[in-house]
């Protein structure tokens, strides 16, 4: 006997997992554009991460620091290995490398000016140092990428240190990438380019490749720096345990590991989620290779990829680096995805927190942008104290979830104060499962009673 | 993540300073490569043998297996000691029983057979290895050196170069596979084994094959071209000759030179510095994808 | 005239002696003895100098070079030159990879063979190759000039940008974009001014002119094969 239709419920409509909105957008886009989908900022999907490890605060066993009084140090030197002159850092944060030309001119002046009024130090990025940036940051770290646009021994001598840059974590084997929509006259005199092209990258350096050419060329860097300045390593997060015991061998004094959760400017959106390894389980095969040749704390490691909070700054500090690295975090604090703007947002087809075609250079907040109307938006000095006072706010973060572990010194910090609270964060970060003593694929955690 | 120093002579006169020509240039590719060090050298042969380089644990007593060793081999054997390597001369036609033998004492490992050539490695830095065994009283007609900086596999005696997957032939690379694991798997399937997770031993392995099929060096090389994906310059030896390849892109270092008396190569001209005459030499790079062989 | 014999003196102590110099030093003949292939040798020097090295010299030779005169009196190993700024750098032999890699101005003179990649991302130095250059020489090469009187390997000038390469002998092969283009008189004076510079006496008229077509310089999905 058939039911009558208007006795039965339709079944609801079926999306696919596979093929869902996201997948059947892109497939459309691609076969309208022939054109792959370019985008800034990092990897969006949900992936294990530091949310998913916890803090075993003090209890009986533990006895916590009191605030203000009971000092938790929180201060951190870059490049103690070979350089003359290593970094003093007053708080394990520094500002990634993000170039100009991705970023407007106020941009990397707010961050030169917020970086100097916590104590900190900036990055310049693909395209060379500005007067500003110089000028407005009283520690800056000067890249050496696969471009060497904008290189050249004077600013090399005005740095506080060298960053020779082997990848970043969006894209671990690319190379930069900047529109014509923003090479402007002034990104284009920098990088001796024609105005208004797209920039090819070279993703390759051009006079060396492999660990032992790079031992040489920094070798050479030291020479023309009379050996007084830290010279660290920018690695893409792949194979973070051969890649680190590499750096060192070269002769790297500190190392950077960047995860696949760290931004870009602009590139192709597959290379962003699907090439580069979460910035979480990278750093535990970092550590290892630093303890195996001896070198842990002796080779600084700063970690970058996706930190947001003093939470996320403690976590990597307990599982064994030295410092943290902010891109996209420092750039938020500035003022982009900006919710008072989300009238602009709709008009660009995007929404507040959403918006990341940083490549077109149309940032309603000024930030990626080198449209000037839009760049004269950001007022640096207000967004320098903005910026100031998010670092501010992660380091006393970070001090009181020290303190609570009982730490004076945020260095204290070790894995055994973590718990995960999923398999794979556990098996990733090397910590237990929270409430038990198992660390997937590994014998017990030391110092259990099960040891 | 290399260093590479081969030396092939044409002037017979040389073949008794080959080994201190050859630790000469190991020394100066010492940084590049701190990690691990092995050489090959090409001496004189023993009449209706085949000789097999040993390598054997720390304080191991090599006398007591020698009368299994004898049996096996059907005469009575006197190794030659390298500190911690030991050269025996086998007859060719007890060779797998010998090998047999050894199998039953899983701490020593054969690390090269050939008529003529001696493979000796170690992990240490290159110019200690190299004097351990002496490398400077070594002879012969052509040598092939590397000292190692590990990427991607641990540093291990066993991880070091040369490669040999065949008698008398032997491999040295410097740069970085990236299709060494699947290839790997097709050669298992061909019956070669592999002692190590290492992409350099793939590329021996490759080539071993290759010739067990049939094909030249010359031929086997030229075949690796298109069956190799990565980064690499080989040197190679073989019982006559020594055979140098670029990949296409050629990004890895490599220097040449030629005189009427040698001709050698290195991935740093420092490593060619000290050679006699070297003022007078042609020195030359080596084309990508081109395969530069030498014989006797 | 100071000398320093690299086989007594860390090639650091020369440096920093080379670094030390005033813009009036007096001090503005040095030779070099025994370099022995060493590296960085002369590396970031910044004055009006004269630099005579006696020897075959290891990478990076004169990077990062501003002002200076460097004279080496043999070979040259990888990135000779690199990222120089202004001055002068001769070669008396051969070249190794990427010779004046990056260089942004100056001008750099090989009297014998360059190898792979001369002038590889060059941003405005002016280089004269008397014998000939490897492969993807001038790869990716945005100013200056590459002049070669010998021959050019495979994929010359492979995504270059406004660089103007000059070769007189047989190019192999031609990189993604890059096109013979007409010698015209302003050609030929730069041409006889690089020419003169280098210290060779040749027509002008008996090089060929390559450069971009510029058919890459924004993307187009169907330029794919290219890229």
């Amino acid at each position: 006997m058939n039911v009558p239709q208007d006795r039965w419920l339709h079944t609801p409509p079926r999306k696919s997992a596979a093929f869902d909105d996201y997948a059947i957008a892109e497939i459309r886009r691609a076969a309208a554009t022939g054109i792959y989908d370019i985008r800034g900022a990092g990897t969006k999907r949900k992936l294990p991460h530091f949310d998913d490890l916890l803090f075993l605060g003090a209890s009986v066993s533990r006895y916590p620091l009191e605030g203000y009084r009971e000092k938790c140090a929180t201060d951190v030197t870059i490049g103690t290995r070979f350089a003359h002159k290593p970094l003093k850092l007053k708080i394990p944060i520094t500002i990634a490398g993000m170039s100009f030309g991705a970023l407007s001119a106020p941009a990397k002046e707010a961050l030169g000016r917020g970086a100097t009024l916590v104590g900190t130090s900036t990055t310049t990025g693909d395209g060379g140092m500005t007067a500003e940036e110089r000028e407005h940051s009283r520690i800056l770290v000067y890249q050496l990428l696969p471009s060497r646009y904008g290189m050249n021994p004077d600013d090399l001598r005005k740095a506080d240190a060298i960053e020779v840059v082997v990848g970043q974590g969006a894209k671990p084997g690319g190379g930069g990438m900047l529109l014509g929509q923003k090479i402007t006259e002034r990104v284009a005199a920098m990088r001796v380019l024609p105005q208004g092209i797209d920039q090819r990258s070279a993703c390759r350096h051009p006079d060396w490749t492999g660990p032992d050419d790079l031992e040489i060329k920094i070798e050479e860097l030291r020479e023309i720096t009379d050996w007084e300045k830290p010279v660290l390593v920018k690695i893409g997060a792949s194979r973070p345990y051969y890649d680190t015991a590499l750096a060192i061998k070269a002769g790297a004094d500190a190392i950077v590991l960047d995860g696949m959760q760290g931004g870009t400017a602009a590139t192709q959106d597959v290379f962003i989620e699907h090439v580069g390894i979460p910035t979480l389980c990278a750093i535990p095969p970092a550590v290892e290779a630093l303890q195996e040749l001896g070198m842990h704390r002796k080779v600084q490691l700063i970690v970058s990829g996706g930190i947001r909070s003093g939470a996320d700054v403690a976590k990597c500090l307990a599982l064994g680096a030295d410092a943290v690295s902010i891109g996209t975090a420092a750039l938020i604090a500035l003022g982009d995805n900006d919710p008072h703007l989300e009238e602009e947002y709709r008009a660009l087809g995007t929404t507040a927190g959403a918006y990341d075609d940083w490549h077109e250079g149309r940032d309603p907040a000024g930030i990626t942008t080198q449209d000037p109307v839009l760049a004269a938006r950001l007022d640096p000095v207000l967004a320098a104290r903005k910026l100031a006072n998010y670092l501010s706010v992660m380091t006393l973060e970070t001090q009181t979830i020290a303190r609570a572990c009982g730490k004076s010194h945020i260095h204290n910090l070790e894995p055994e104060d973590l718990v995960a609270l999923t398999v794979e964060a556990a098996a990733m970060a090397r910590v237990p499962l929270a409430g038990t003593d198992w660390i997937p694929g590994r014998a017990a955690a030391p110092g259990t009673h099960k040891e | 993540m290399c260093g590479i120093a081969g030396i092939f002579l044409k002037d017979k006169a040389l073949e008794p300073k080959l080994g201190r020509l050859l630790a000469g240039m190991l020394g100066t590719l010492c940084d590049r490569g701190p990690d691990s060090a092995g050489f090959a050298v090409y001496g004189s042969g023993m009449p209706g043998l085949m000789k097999l380089t040993l390598r054997l644990p720390a304080k191991f007593d090599l006398n007591a297996l020698l009368p299994a060793l004898s049996t096996a081999a059907g005469a009575s054997m006197s190794p030659v000691m390298h500190d911690s390597h030991a050269v025996i001369g086998v007859p060719r036609d007890r060779e797998p029983a010998v090998r047999a033998e050894i199998a039953h004492h899983p701490a020593v490992s054969i690390v090269s057979s050939g008529r003529r050539m001696e493979v000796f490695k170690e992990v240490g830095r290159p110019d200690k290895v190299a004097a351990r065994f002496n490398l400077q009283d070594m002879a012969g007609t052509h040598a092939i050196g590397h000292t190692r900086m590990a990427t991607e596999s641990a540093v291990t005696t066993n991880g070091a170069h040369p490669f040999t997957t065949g008698p008398d032939q032997c491999l040295v690379h410097n740069g970085s596979l990236s299709n060494h694991n699947a290839l790997r798997r097709d050669l298992r399937r061909e019956g070669l084994t592999f002692a190590t997770d290492n992409d350099s031993e793939v590329a021996a392995g490759f080539l071993t094959w290759k010739m067990r099929e049939g094909a030249s060096l010359e031929q086997a090389m030229d075949a690796s071209l298109a069956a190799l994906d990565g980064f690499y310059t080989f040197v190679i030896g073989t019982e006559s000759g020594f055979g140098v390849l670029r990949d296409p892109i050629a990004c890895k270092p490599a220097v040449m030179a030629e005189t009427g008396d040698w001709v050698a190569f290195g991935t740093e001209y420092r490593a060619l510095a000290d050679l006699p005459g070297v003022e007078r030499a042609e020195v030359w790079e080596p084309e990508p994808a081109r395969v530069y062989f030498w014989q006797h | 005239m100071p000398t320093v014999d690299l086989a007594q003196t860390p090639v650091r102590e020369l440096n920093a002696g080379l670094h030390r110099l005033t813009p009036e030093t007096n001090e503005t003949h040095w030779r070099v003895l025994n370099p022995r292939g060493r590296h960085a040798i002369a590396a970031g020097i910044d004055a009006p100098i004269l630099i005579e090295v006696e020897g075959h010299v290891g990478y990076y030779c004169a990077g990062m070079n501003k002002q200076a005169t460097v004279i080496v009196r043999c070979n040259a190993g990888q990135g000779v030159a690199e990222n120089m700024m202004s001055g002068e750098v001769r070669i008396a032999g051969d070249a190794s990879q990427a010779a004046g890699a990056t260089g942004c101005g100056g001008l750099l003179v090989i009297d014998g063979n360059a190898s792979a990649r001369c002038g590889i991302s060059m941003k405005g130095i002016d280089i004269v190759v008397k014998g000939s250059v490897g492969h993807l020489s001038a790869f990716m090469a945005q100013a200056g000039n590459l002049v070669v009187l010998g021959d050019a390997g495979e994929a010359l000038g492979d995504s270059i940008y406004e660089a103007h390469l000059y070769v007189r002998g047989n190019v192999k092969s031609l990189g993604a974009d890059c096109v013979e283009k007409p010698l015209e008189e302003h050609h030929k004076s730069d041409l006889r001014r690089l020419l003169e510079a280098a210290g060779v006496a040749l027509d002008p008229a008996s090089f060929r002119r390559y450069g971009s077509a510029r058919r890459l310089y924004n993307f187009h999905i169907d330029n794919v094969g290219s890229y």
